[in-house]
């Protein structure tokens, strides 16, 4: 009973009545950023206001570096490399998997360096800092929709007639890529505020991203090359099914001839959002681990 | 009875507050494994605060005093949550805002307007808080036409003017202030100051560390002044101004 104590006079305040007061610094991680949404609508306002700051073309990069992309691996991987003879419609089979490890590469670089990035607030001001992580992954989304759109597009004119089962796939590939970047990216970025070497890791990730998920080639060769377990492993990566599902969304039903797919592509989906869901949980729980000392350590 | 003992209630707790730095010797993955190996230390400590108690009641104006490194910027930045206690109890009742290091989440390609917007927010404000205070921030920072620049061709005291006017227009409780009442010209210092007796008449509570010892007797009443991260005085500000004199380093 508090009463007892200030007629007391034990206590100049009352002792513990203390529901009303919070401890300074202590969120809930992600869920703060629910009622942050309005802070992280500006800080994605400014990521894609300040991005092309400065430069003619402006926007018009987001197309060009795609494009060339998407050119230097058509040629090599395609006309050099004959890659095109086993595949149908190669080029956008290329395409829809390119767009899927970009917006995986661009969300998971991006947040790893997030938290460095926005020292300045993270020394003075207390904000939920996952917010910073978080807004990455929400620009380099944005950043994806201008790829997203040319794939439709070109899709559309060579005759893809979209199904409700494509865009569910689709939606589900880009909630995938989407989950592992943040869980990763959270991972990688909280320590990077004291390890530098997290984020030359996180380079070196990225660079295997492209090779490790069938993006420049079918999963058919791996599969014909590599044991078993090995091959179950790489279908259990979920960048896979990611691109996987890109690909029957987006390149299966504009072929005319037959193709194989990899077998039980929904339930490797389905494995592909729990290891996400998995990450994002461990990167959640490092991150609060190691948030107390962003502010001294940066 | 709720009422009186709300009105009782302090604004902040802080008991038993100690606060170690780690100073790392170590910076990458391969130095922190070769330290290990010979089982050298991979880092030092400092106690930057010990045994800190401290209240601060509703309404009170607390000037807090000490020199360079003694550690008034940590203990601010442990009530602001930026920083948290290695032990001992911090808590705060209401909305903390902290004028510390204004326009920390300014970005230079973006407009004034924009600027006050993010900043607004930053600082813990909702849109339609910013939408109903925008006039009267950008009208005392005296910014005029120049909102809708962008920042970097703004000359420092600009932006300086706008980046405390954001702080100062936020709605709070407890407002932190740390060493930025210097900011502007005279005539711009003087409303600044005459801003700060107006939230210290409408009961807000402050808690002020600043270098200008005429002004911290002005606004408060009650001094702290910490030493090598302990408390060794407070009380009345005056006496407390007398007794940072006569302590050394
Ligand atoms: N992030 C940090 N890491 C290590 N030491 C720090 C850090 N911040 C401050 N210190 C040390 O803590 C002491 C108190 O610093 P500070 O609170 O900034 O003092 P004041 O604001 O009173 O000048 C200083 O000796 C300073 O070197
Ligand atoms: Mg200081």
């Amino acid at each position: 009973m508090p009463e007892a104590f200030r007629i007391d006079g034990m206590s100049q305040y009352g002792l513990p009545d203390r529901s009303a007061f919070a401890v300074p610094g202590v969120g809930r991680g992600v869920l703060d950023v629910f009622s942050y949404r309005y802070l992280l609508r500006l800080l994605v306002r400014k990521g894609i206001l300040t991005r092309y700051h400065g430069s003619v073309l402006g926007w018009a990069w987001s197309y060009v570096k795609p494009a060339a992309q998407f050119l230097i691996y058509y040629l090599v991987m395609g006309v050099f490399l004959n890659l095109n003879r086993g595949i149908d419609a190669f080029p956008v089979y290329l395409f829809s998997g390119i767009v899927v490890v970009n917006l995986f590469n661009e969300a998971f670089g991006n947040a790893t360096k997030s938290i460095v990035n926005n020292k300045a607030l993270v020394k003075k001001i207390y904000l939920p800092r996952e917010l910073f992580p978080i807004a990455d992954v929400f620009i380099a989304f944005v950043h994806f929709l201008p790829q997203l759109s040319i794939l439709i597009v070109v899709c559309l004119v060579v005759g893809w007639v979209p199904t409700v089962l494509h865009l569910a796939g689709a939606l589900l590939a880009m909630l995938i890529v989407l989950l592992l970047a943040t869980g990763l990216g959270m991972l990688f970025g909280s320590v990077n505020v004291s390890f530098r070497d997290s984020q030359n890791l996180v380079e070196l990730i990225l660079l295997f991203a492209t090779w490790t998920s069938p993006v420049l080639y079918s999963f058919t060769m791996v599969r014909d090359k590599v044991p078993t377990w090995l091959f179950d492993l790489y279908m259990a990566n979920p960048l896979t099914a990611a691109v996987e599902l890109f690909h029957s969304a987006f390149w299966y039903p504009t072929i005319a001839g037959p193709a194989e797919r990899p077998e039980n592509l929904w339930g490797l989906a389905g494995l592909a959002l729990a290891i996400s869901i998995v990450t994002l949980l461990v990167g959640q729980f490092v991150f609060r681990r190691l948030e107390g000392r962003f502010a001294q350590d940066l | 009875m709720p009422k009186t003992s709300e009105a009782e209630a302090p604004r902040i707790i802080i008991e038993g507050v100690r606060k170690t730095y780690r100073l790392r010797h170590t910076h990458s993955f391969k130095e922190t494994f070769v330290a290990w190996l010979r089982k050298k230390q991979t880092a030092s400590t400092f106690e930057a605060l010990e045994g800190l108690d401290i209240t601060v009641g509703e309404g009170e104006a607390v000037g807090l005093l000490g020199y360079n490194g003694s550690g008034k910027s940590t203990l601010l930045k442990l009530v602001s949550g930026v920083l948290r206690p290695d032990a001992g109890t911090v808590l705060t009742r209401g909305r903390v805002a902290g004028l510390i290091e204004v326009g920390a989440g300014f970005h230079p390609d973006l407009s004034g307007r924009e600027n006050v917007y993010l900043n607004a927010a930053i600082l813990g404000m909702s849109k339609e808080e910013i939408d109903a205070k925008f006039d009267e921030i950008v009208e005392f920072s005296e910014i005029g036409e120049f909102i809708d620049t962008e920042v970097k061709h703004y000359s420092s005291g600009m932006f300086v003017r706008l980046a405390f006017s954001v702080a100062i227009h936020t709605q709070f409780d407890i407002l932190l202030v740390d060493e930025v009442l210097a900011v502007g010209d005279a005539p711009f210092r003087e409303k600044c100051n005459a801003k700060i007796h107006e939230l210290v008449a409408s009961d807000k509570t402050l808690f002020i560390v600043s270098h200008d010892l005429g002004m911290i007797s002005e606004i408060c009443d009650r001094g702290i002044v910490i030493k090598r991260g302990r408390k060794i005085f407070d009380g009345p500000v005056d006496e407390a101004i007398a007794a940072l004199k006569a302590s050394k380093r």
